[in-house]
């Protein structure tokens, strides 16, 4: 560790929006050539920080230091001038461009572009071999690999001469080798003298890689501390203020008769692509299957043909009983009413109406049911009951089932979608990346419903992109790529390395696999669906 | 959280914009030379000065209802009909049929007769479009509009051809038969004493309008129809998650909104001219949209709104009547009105949202918030 002068230091930043305090006076020191990781739940004001560094936002009160000096960042371009770049969670990139032209938009020099590409392509070249980001200058964006296109952008913020990297959730669409490479390549930066400040919720990812680690809560920086000298439930503490389980504590799973059987389920999406070839899987009574996979390699497409709203081939039975995939009856109120249940994968744009109040969502899907209903009219008040009865169960905060769905944090509108679609004693239950975007005590909370459900003997079909999830909630585990299951394991008897070659569609799993051959695979995949389109 | 206190919402900005309107047509008043105080006395005076003047106010806005009615309950359902001009057409083409060709044996049921009529041929206008729009992806608003001509051009039609009567030179339809007319505010209010709204047209169909008011607040926020429509206005993704049909929903709420702009014409062609002539409708069903918009798209806000614009439209006739002001400029403020509460909306909004952060105390917990009703 070096003793110089902070790389960054900030000093009393303060930020509100309108009565919402997202930042309280927020002092921190990254040292150069450190990872700092930065860590907190959502909501606990972590990229507001970063946005006030990177000049999206101005501090209400505070000040920057860069390398000792006081600056003042109003725009993103007094950050590059800075010597600060940042990688988004979504990238920023033209997709029918390539990466010589992506890393040069918007830094080209004169009015000609050959010029500045011609010095891009050499300055790659070198970057290439500094930091081991092996990228071909010519390719498109549309079709390279998501870690590759990460790569891009931290490619496009060194050569704007950064010495500092932000990197905001990186690992959220990577599969773990790619993550591996990009832990790497992120230690290479620093070994050179980087400095990286790495935003994310994963405790994971903290103890892997960072030197020190800063922790939110509630727009307060509670703690700094050597990642060397804290451990997981330490941090996990830290960030909600109250011990925390990180296991799920489960028995182990009794299945029964089967619930759901699919065979050679197909889907065809608008452009003509392929989404689901050929899906078959079984869940019985009484378990949990855990759908892993990088996110869009169809297991959305797989929810929304088993909740009802998207038409498919292929066959579904339910407690042994054919499913109608296409015809007038194929909808959501009809799968509901034959007791699936679905908390979909995403709760802003399907579980709910942000402008709804709570009552009025805790009523959505099932709004025709005669409980509901009075005549032609709706029993606002037996609704209201309801919502009031189930947020209590759940725990939702605060329990006013008046207020818009969207003045909840997002762990409370969770438990809202939760709490309407497994109150309703589903025989089936599909849940669609649980937590994502919940806050640590909610996700306990969450996991634990899931749980209660198996154990009254009820099928689940969990999917999320969280492999820790899916390791920990599932009792048995399939694996999707490119619309197709790669294989099925116990969690017992697989790693996360072995999950992470079935992510990326290697189904020998046996036999040891270079990162080029697992890039190779993604690439291939991407191609071949940007031809079908 | 809200930005703002609700009030402030339907109460404040509507007020604010309406003065920045007015201020803005005084400017102009006094730009070509006349006095813009004495021109909002004589708009006042002739609007809302007497009986008479209300009785053609209250008649604007009977019609004003029906059309901003039919927008408001479309947008809900985030859906754009700016047809109503059209669907009022039908609307009359519908009472006209209705009262030509069946005879009624009193006014009452020749009223219910004429608004189930006006109803449905202003909903099967609506129709079409509300089809292509859920079935073949073609913009309501684009379709909506070129049905109007087409609406135009069919009464045109009719009324130069087999509606005429023959011998007829005129453009219009034989005069509905007597038992067909409805009873005007001056037969319902007049006593032998005082003659009160002499030679008005508003009519019992004001009253009509009211309980359309009522009856269209009951659907949007009591019924599971209306509940269904509003989850499909704010989230098309999450109403097909729910289980809700976008192409029922969508032909529903259109089916409903042409009717309302067809009802209009139980006003204007029954309750007023009692035969239908061209251009009977005289933009009522553009109006609707700033109506809606200015009424934020609740019936009780419609309600207020379709009073204001019928002041200014009688309020603007007394002007083109009695000063040198000349008609087109009367447009001209009409359209400032329209242009301020409607398309302008966030000018006076954003200032004011700001201006309510600043002055919010520090937050509160747990804010008690009523239901966004």
């Amino acid at each position: 560790m070096t003793d110089h002068t902070p790389a960054i230091e900030l000093k009393g930043i303060s930020k509100a929006f309108g009565p919402v305090q997202a930042n309280k006076d927020i002092s921190i020191r990254v040292m150069p050539g450190t990872i700092h990781g930065i860590i907190g739940e959502n909501g606990a004001g972590k990229s507001t920080l970063m946005s006030i560094l990177y000049g999206f936002y101005k501090a209400d009160a505070g000040e920057i230091f860069i390398n000792g000096r006081p600056t003042q960042i109003p725009d993103s371009q007094a950050a590059i001038r800075a010597g600060i770049g940042m990688v988004f969670q979504h990238f920023k990139l033209v997709q029918n461009f390539t990466v010589l032209e992506n890393v040069v938009l918007g830094a080209e020099e004169g009015a000609m572009l050959r010029p500045s590409l011609a010095k891009a392509r050499r300055q790659l070249k070198q970057l290439a071999a500094e930091y081991e980001l092996n990228i071909d200058p010519d390719a498109r964006i549309e079709d390279i690999g998501v870690g590759m296109q990460q790569r891009v952008e931290i490619l496009k913020a060194l050569y704007r001469q950064a010495d500092i990297l932000i990197l905001d959730e990186p690992t959220g669409v990577l599969t773990p080798a790619e993550a591996d490479h990009l832990f790497r390549i992120l230690k290479g930066l620093r070994d050179q003298g980087k400095t990286i400040i790495l935003i994310t919720h994963k405790l994971r990812e903290i103890m892997e890689i960072t030197d020190t680690v800063s922790v939110m809560r509630r727009g307060e920086m509670t703690a700094t501390v050597q990642t060397a000298e804290t451990s997981p439930p330490e941090l996990a503490e830290l960030m909600v203020g109250r011990k925390v389980l990180l296991q799920v504590e489960k028995a182990p799973a009794t299945p029964g008769r089967t619930i759901l059987e699919v065979e050679n389920l197909t889907v065809i999406d608008s452009k003509g692509v392929e989404r689901l070839r050929g899906i078959g899987l079984e869940i019985r009574a009484g378990e949990i299957l855990g759908l892993a996979g990088v996110a869009g390699n169809g297991q959305s497409e797989l929810l929304e043909v088993l909740g009802g709203y998207r038409k498919a081939e292929g066959r579904i039975r339910l407690n042994g009983e054919e499913i109608d995939l296409t015809g007038r009856k194929s909808d959501a109120r009809t799968r509901r009413a034959r007791g699936i249940a679905h908390v979909p994968e995403d709760r802003h744009h399907e579980g709910l109406i942000l402008d709804f109040t709570a009552w009025e969502n805790v009523a959505f899907g099932y709004h025709d049911k005669p409980e509901f209903n009075k005549g032609i009219f709706m029993d606002n008040a037996a609704i209201k009951a309801d919502a009031a009865a189930k947020m209590e169960r759940f725990d939702v905060r605060p329990p006013n089932p008046n207020l818009a769905a969207k003045n909840f944090s997002g762990g409370n509108q969770q438990k809202i979608v939760v709490a309407r679609e497994i109150e309703r004693n589903p025989d089936l239950l599909l849940i669609g990346q649980p937590t994502r975007g919940v806050d640590i005590g909610a996700i306990e909370f969450i996991h634990e419903q899931i749980v209660a459900l198996r154990d009254m003997g009820k099928a689940v079909l969990l999917v999320s992109v969280e492999l820790d999830e899916i390791m920990s909630l599932s009792d048995r585990i399939a694996v999707m790529f490119d619309g197709q299951i790669m294989g099925e394991r116990l969690p017992s008897e697989t790693d996360e390395r072995e999950l992470g070659l079935l992510m990326a569609g290697i189904t020998d799993t046996d036999k040891p696999h270079s990162e080029a051959e697992i890039e190779a695979n993604l690439a291939k995949k991407r191609a071949s669906a940007a031809k079908e389109a | 959280m809200q930005k703002m206190p609700q009030w402030a919402d339907v109460v404040l900005i509507p007020l604010i914009s309406l003065i920045l309107a007015a201020l803005l047509s005084a400017l102009v008043i006094l730009a070509i030379g006349e006095n813009p105080w004495a021109a909002l006395k004589l708009m006042v005076e002739g609007s809302l000065g007497s009986t008479y003047a209300w009785g053609y106010t209250l008649y604007y806005t009977t019609n004003f209802i029906f059309t901003g009615l039919a927008v408001a309950i479309a947008i809900h359902a985030r859906l754009f009909n700016i047809g109503g001009e059209g669907q009022a057409m039908l609307g009359g083409l519908g009472v006209a049929l209705i009262a030509l060709f069946i005879p009624w044996p009193h006014w009452s049921l020749a009223l219910l007769g004429g608004a189930v009529g006006a109803a449905l041929f202003g909903a099967a206008w609506a129709l079409i479009p509300a089809w292509l729009q859920a079935k073949r992806g073609s913009h309501i608003v684009i379709t909506t509009i070129m049905f109007n001509f087409i609406a135009a051009a069919l009464l045109n039609y009719l009324l130069i051809g087999a509606l005429k009567p023959s011998g007829s030179m005129e453009p219009a339809t034989g005069r509905f038969p007597e038992a067909t007319h409805l009873p005007t505010f001056q037969d319902m209010f007049s006593t032998a004493e005082t003659a009160l709204f002499r030679g008005a047209p508003v009519n019992v169909s004001f009253f009509v309008a009211l309980l359309a008011c009522v009856a269209v607040w009951a659907l949007i926020w009591r019924t599971r129809l209306g509940y269904e429509i509003r989850a499909f206005g704010q989230s098309e993704s999450a109403a097909k998650y729910a289980g809700i049909s976008p192409t029922r929903i969508i032909v529903v709420t259109m089916l409903m909104s042409g009717g309302l702009a067809g009802m209009m014409a139980i006003n204007n062609v029954m309750g007023e001219a009692e035969r239908l002539v061209l251009n009977a409708v005289e933009g009522a069903g553009f109006i609707g949209i700033a109506v809606a918009l200015m009424g934020r798209s609740h019936p009780f806000g419609v309600l207020l709104a379709a009073l204001l614009f019928g002041f200014l439209y009688q309020g603007g006739a007394e002007l083109a009547l009695w000063t040198s002001i000349p008609r087109e400029l009367i447009v001209v403020i009409q359209a400032l009105v329209i242009l301020f509460t409607g398309a302008l909306d966030n000018m006076v909004r954003m200032p004011l949202e700001a201006m309510f952060l600043r002055l919010r105390p520090a937050p509160k917990p747990a804010r008690k918030t009523e239901p966004a009703e």
